[in-house]
């Protein structure tokens, strides 16, 4: 079965779009999600404490 | 004996016949040579692992002392003095290949000395031999240090470092040679390919057994980086490489992959070893040592984990941008175009988080050379990879495309974002190390900045009116539609060119040679570090 270059870029397009709107949204919550915020304050400390 | 130098000794012992066997039945004088090589390597592997074993008496390392995490800097210290040594000899091969550029009597008429030989030894050396030992000398120290925990393994870093080495050294001589599979950044051929997996999944291991052990719940995102490095390149490595040797006792391997589709999966590689092993690599550097020596916290930990995710889902699809107006289908052609310039935003993440890390403290880049080393570099990455997007865009492509424009642009990360975020770490990392309160001169330091700035600046700017004019004069017609140039008018404009470029790589590597003098001494000659007050500071009342 052969797909045309329009049939290829069509789904490359849109079902990248989907794919990489969603990952890159679910990364954003996970990031700023309010209740994160103590653990990467923690965490960006670690390289500054001693032991 | 513990199990795991059993096991090496055993590996390494059976090596050793396989590799005296080659030897004697290679079909090629180089194989043979390298079975030599691979022979006394694995010998002398074994002879190090007995030897240590009678030193140790029984006696191992503990993970910890007084409460306190005992790390592993061996492996640490053996790494950043290669990666300075490797360093000197792959910029003083980049200087001769320059000169032999602008000069090309300087190839001797000797096949071991031509340009085609020489510049794979520069490119690996630099970015495989400076650049890969200072990845593992610093990830086997940041892994250990955010981890608050000692790497495993007896044996297992020692192998890493040294195996790898001897990669470098098979890869190296294959080339000088003339042994090559003739893919870029992926010339070693099959034996010295399969020696690098072995090598490379022992030091996925060691990498997540410290991980593993770690007294933090939180993986710091240095470590991020440097796990996705890790596991990308061995990706990339066993793909890129898959090959049929002819002879199992000679050296020369067919890529089973053929036509476009092996360019497409070389440059799906050579793409992402710049995207992996010379960005995400380097940003693990930047997100330990920038902090530290700043001695303030990354500017925004959040950035951070948005900017890495983002990165690692966008750079694997950018490869296609080299092979514009190829065989290869144009969509594949314009699906790299357009992630490529998707690559900005990432990218520019990442530059501000490292340079604002800075903010409330920019007067340090007054008085310490060494944090400016570290923020110069990450303004060059700001650079390239702003750069790198535009030349991607298939209407600039087709003018930059093989010109020097290109080799400008290379070296404006390698030199600019790679060696100078490298030297920093070296910088802080060896006197750690070795119990040094800081470098031996700081002043050498700062000779060391501004002879090499001057010589970047030299290179890439000398490239871009080389690589400009060079594009310009490729596609200038006559009023009758003929080209106006032929091909060695163009050669012979860049020759001005070439003597600048040349003189800018003297000056970044007589910046080097300085570095290492200041480094020797630091090792040799540096201030001890105080030991840390035993006695608690009491409360006031």
């Amino acid at each position: 079965m052969d797909f045309s270059y329009e049939q290829v870029a069509a789904f490359a397009q849109q079902s990248g779009l989907l794919y990489f709107f969603l990952i890159f949204s679910a990364i954003c919550v996970y990031a700023l999600w309010p209740k994160n915020k103590a653990k990467f304050d923690h965490a960006a400390q670690i390289p500054l404490e001693e032991d | 004996m513990s199990l795991e130098e059993t096991a090496y000794s055993v590996f390494l012992g059976l090596l050793f016949l396989y590799c005296v066997l080659a030897a004697g039945k290679a079909v090629d004088p180089v194989f043979a040579f390298h079975a030599t090589i691979g022979a006394i390597a694995s010998a002398a592997g074994v002879f190090l692992i007995i030897r240590s074993f009678i030193d140790r008496d029984g006696h191992v390392e503990p993970a910890e002392i007084n409460g306190k995490p005992n790390y592993n800097l061996g492996p640490v210290k053996f790494a950043s003095i290669a990666a300075m040594f490797w360093g000197l000899a792959g910029f003083s091969v980049g200087i001769w290949i320059a000169l032999e550029l602008a000069y090309p009597a300087l190839n001797l008429g000797l096949p071991w000395t031509t340009f085609g030989r020489l510049r794979p030894l520069h490119t690996s050396a630099v970015i495989f031999a400076f650049g890969g030992n200072v990845l593992l000398a610093t990830s086997f120290y940041v892994v250990q240090r955010t981890s608050r925990a000692r790497m495993p393994g007896l044996v297992t870093p020692w192998f890493v470092i040294l195996g790898y080495n001897v990669f470098i050294v098979i890869a190296g001589t294959g080339y000088l040679l003339g042994v090559t599979q003739s893919k870029e950044y992926a010339e070693p051929e099959w034996y010295a390919d399969l020696w690098l997996t072995i090598v490379w999944v022992a030091y996925l291991l060691v990498f997540l057994a410290t991980l593993w052990r770690r007294k933090e719940p939180h993986i710091y995102v240095a470590n991020w980086f440097y796990l996705a490095f890790i596991v990308t390149i061995a990706m990339l490595h066993i793909v890129n490489n898959a090959a049929v040797p002819v002879s199992i006792f000679g050296s020369k391997s067919y890529v089973v992959w053929s036509g476009v589709q092996d360019a497409m999966v070389q440059w799906w590689y050579g793409h992402n070893a710049v995207g992996f092993f010379l960005t995400a690599g380097f940003l693990a550097i930047m997100y330990y040592f920038v902090p530290k020596r700043a001695n303030r916290p990354v500017y925004s930990y959040r950035l951070s984990i948005i900017h890495f995710w983002a990165l690692i889902f966008l750079y694997i699809w950018a490869g296609p941008h080299h092979l514009h107006y190829t065989a290869l289908p144009e969509w594949a052609s314009t699906l790299g175009m357009v992630f490529s310039v998707m690559l900005w935003m990432p990218s520019w993440g990442g530059m501000i988080n490292g340079l604002m890390t800075l903010s409330g403290a920019w007067d340090k880049l007054r008085t310490d050379p060494v944090l400016r080393l570290l923020v110069v570099s990450v303004a060059f990455y700001g650079m390239s990879t702003f750069e790198g997007p535009l030349m991607s865009v298939k209407a600039v492509n087709s003018l930059s495309h093989y010109t020097d424009w290109t080799i400008g642009h290379v070296h404006s990360g390698a030199l600019g974002w790679v060696g100078y975020v490298s030297f920093g770490a070296l910088y802080c990392l060896v006197p750690w190390v070795y119990g040094k309160r800081d470098v031996y001169s700081l002043k050498l330091v700062d000779w060391h900045f501004w002879i090499s700035t001057l010589g970047i600046v030299l290179y890439i700017t000398s490239m871009w009116v080389s690589g400009i004019m060079q594009g310009l004069m490729w596609r200038a017609y006559t009023e009758f539609g003929f080209l106006q140039y032929s091909f060695v008018e163009t050669v012979e404009a860049m020759h001005p060119y070439y003597v600048i470029r040349a003189l800018g790589g003297i000056l970044f590597l007589t910046g080097a040679v300085i570095m290492a003098v200041n480094l020797y001494l630091t090792i040799r000659h540096g201030e001890a570090e105080k030991p840390a007050a035993d006695v608690a500071l009491a409360p006031a009342e």
